[in-house]
């Protein structure tokens, strides 16, 4: 589903990727965690292009993601999370779900409000269709962008840290619709700092640090028994 | 009286007979901002969007208007429009059209810096949410960030329309009947200075202050929504 080839990206001077190759399975769910300014983030972003790389190749549903069309077409297919939720904040909560579908599909208002209800009814929150982001909780901001996300259909679902900006007590009504959507086989890249959740949703745990993929494997695996020196060391300081 | 000036002299009737005249030129003042507000709106917003988009040549063409609108008087760009122009177009130009022309474009450079700003002031996830989506830039643009631009500049609108409302005076010099040109007409005829001056400043006074007060609530109910 998403195929990465030797990126490297750079932010003036300073490599943030030294290299990175991945390949992401249809329905698998990879789990991205590491320090922070490892690069984890910038990694997520490179797989729709918010972060153009500096050399490499990304390749989303058999898009290459190159040129702006491809990059437009390929936007189409990945649903991306953001920390800071980043809903409209001039538009309810069902404008901020249909916009989109509505431009970019074209698909008519009937059929989007209606796709946005069902979506809205899947992270329980159908009562606040006519509500504005600013009047919602974070952990209801963030399941509305979940919504906002699916209801273009995307096949590949990207999550950069989207418990990290939340209160605790929300944190686990994000994550369960988070978990819903992976028991549902949506392909997913999840980049977070909740190690209860890479360990029983996630298909594959990535440790990355210093703009590199230093171990992967099983979730479980990884934690139980890490191989290598960072990974024992970054999770000494976390666990 | 020995021709002796005080203000003994001040003339009340004056002022009554002259105030419909003033009054119809008031009118035609705020006509021609409120147009040239208008027309510079729509060159603002398009100046101030290539300003700060991708292709250079635009960004650099934006740049090249608003320093040069910005850098030369008004006054001296409603001469170029109503005597330089003509010599061009081998043809005479109507005063209003030169005089809505000038303010227009002139408000347009301020307005695109405003619009520029008010774009920057929008979190760039906005775009990035919007990008994310599907959206091209222009559709982001158009359906996520100018809206919420729109919101943020009405303050700053506010205060370009009121300069210009003042600055509309300048088209008096192309013989142009807006509120000042009259006060110069009625003087020439009654040679009533103190009173025609002082009517015409209090009923600018009076427009700026009823369009800063408008604002003011404009502001106070979009905050609220």
């Amino acid at each position: 589903m998403i195929d990465i080839k030797d990126l490297r990206k750079s932010f003036d001077d300073h490599e943030v990727l030294k290299g990175i190759n991945l390949h992401i399975n249809p329905q698998e769910v990879v789990v991205i965690i590491g320090p922070s300014g490892s690069g984890k983030s910038t990694l997520l972003r490179c797989m729709n292009m918010l972060e153009v790389p500096t050399s490499g190749r990304v390749v989303v549903d058999g898009i290459e993601l190159n040129g702006e069309a491809n990059i437009n077409k390929a936007r189409e297919e990945i649903g991306m999370v953001f920390q800071r939720f980043n809903l409209f904040p001039h538009m309810t909560v069902l404008q901020n779900i249909t916009l989109a579908p509505r431009k970019v599909r074209r698909i008519s208002q009937e059929e989007a409000e209606k796709t946005a209800m069902e979506l809205l009814t899947q992270v329980g929150l159908a009562d606040k269709a006519d509500a504005y982001p600013p009047q919602l909780s974070g952990g209801q901001q963030q399941r509305v962008a979940i919504a906002r996300a699916l209801a273009m259909h995307p096949k590949v679902m990207l999550f950069d840290e989207p418990t990290s900006a939340l209160d605790p007590e929300m944190v686990k009504e994000v994550l369960d619709v988070m978990k819903d959507l992976a028991h549902k086989g949506m392909t997913m890249a999840v980049v977070t700092h909740e190690m209860g959740f890479a360990r029983e949703v996630g298909d594959r745990l990535l440790f990355v640090d210093d703009g590199m993929i230093i171990e992967q494997g099983k979730p479980k695996e990884v934690f139980e028994n890490p191989q290598e020196d960072r990974t024992k060391l970054f999770f000494s300081k976390i666990l | 009286m020995n021709g002796r000036v005080n203000l003994m002299n001040f003339n009340i009737d004056l002022i009554i007979q002259s105030f419909p005249l003033l009054i119809l030129g008031a009118g035609i003042t705020v006509q021609i901002t409120a147009i040239s507000v208008g027309l510079g709106l729509v060159i603002g917003m398009f100046v101030g969007i290539a300003r700060i988009c991708r292709v250079t040549p635009l960004r650099w063409l934006a740049a090249v208007y608003i320093d040069f609108l910005r850098g030369t008087p008004l006054l001296v760009q409603i001469f170029l429009i109503y005597f330089a122009l003509p010599i061009i177009l081998n043809q005479r130009v109507d005063p209003f059209i030169a005089a809505i022309t000038a303010c227009g474009i002139n408000s347009g450079a301020y307005i695109a810096e405003i619009f520029r700003a008010g774009i920057q002031a929008i979190d760039k996830g906005q775009m990035e949410a919007g990008r994310s989506l599907g959206m091209t830039w222009v559709q982001t643009m158009r359906y996520i960030i100018v809206p919420q631009a729109f919101k943020n500049i009405i303050p700053p609108l506010g205060n370009e329309f009121i300069a210009l409302l003042k600055d509309s005076s300048l088209v008096s010099v192309i013989g142009f009947e807006e509120l000042t040109r009259r006060g110069q007409l009625i003087i020439a005829r009654t040679y009533g200075s103190m009173e025609i001056w002082l009517s015409v400043a209090i009923i600018y006074l009076i427009m700026t202050l009823a369009i800063s007060r408008l604002v003011a609530y404009m502001e106070k109910r979009l905050k609220t929504s």
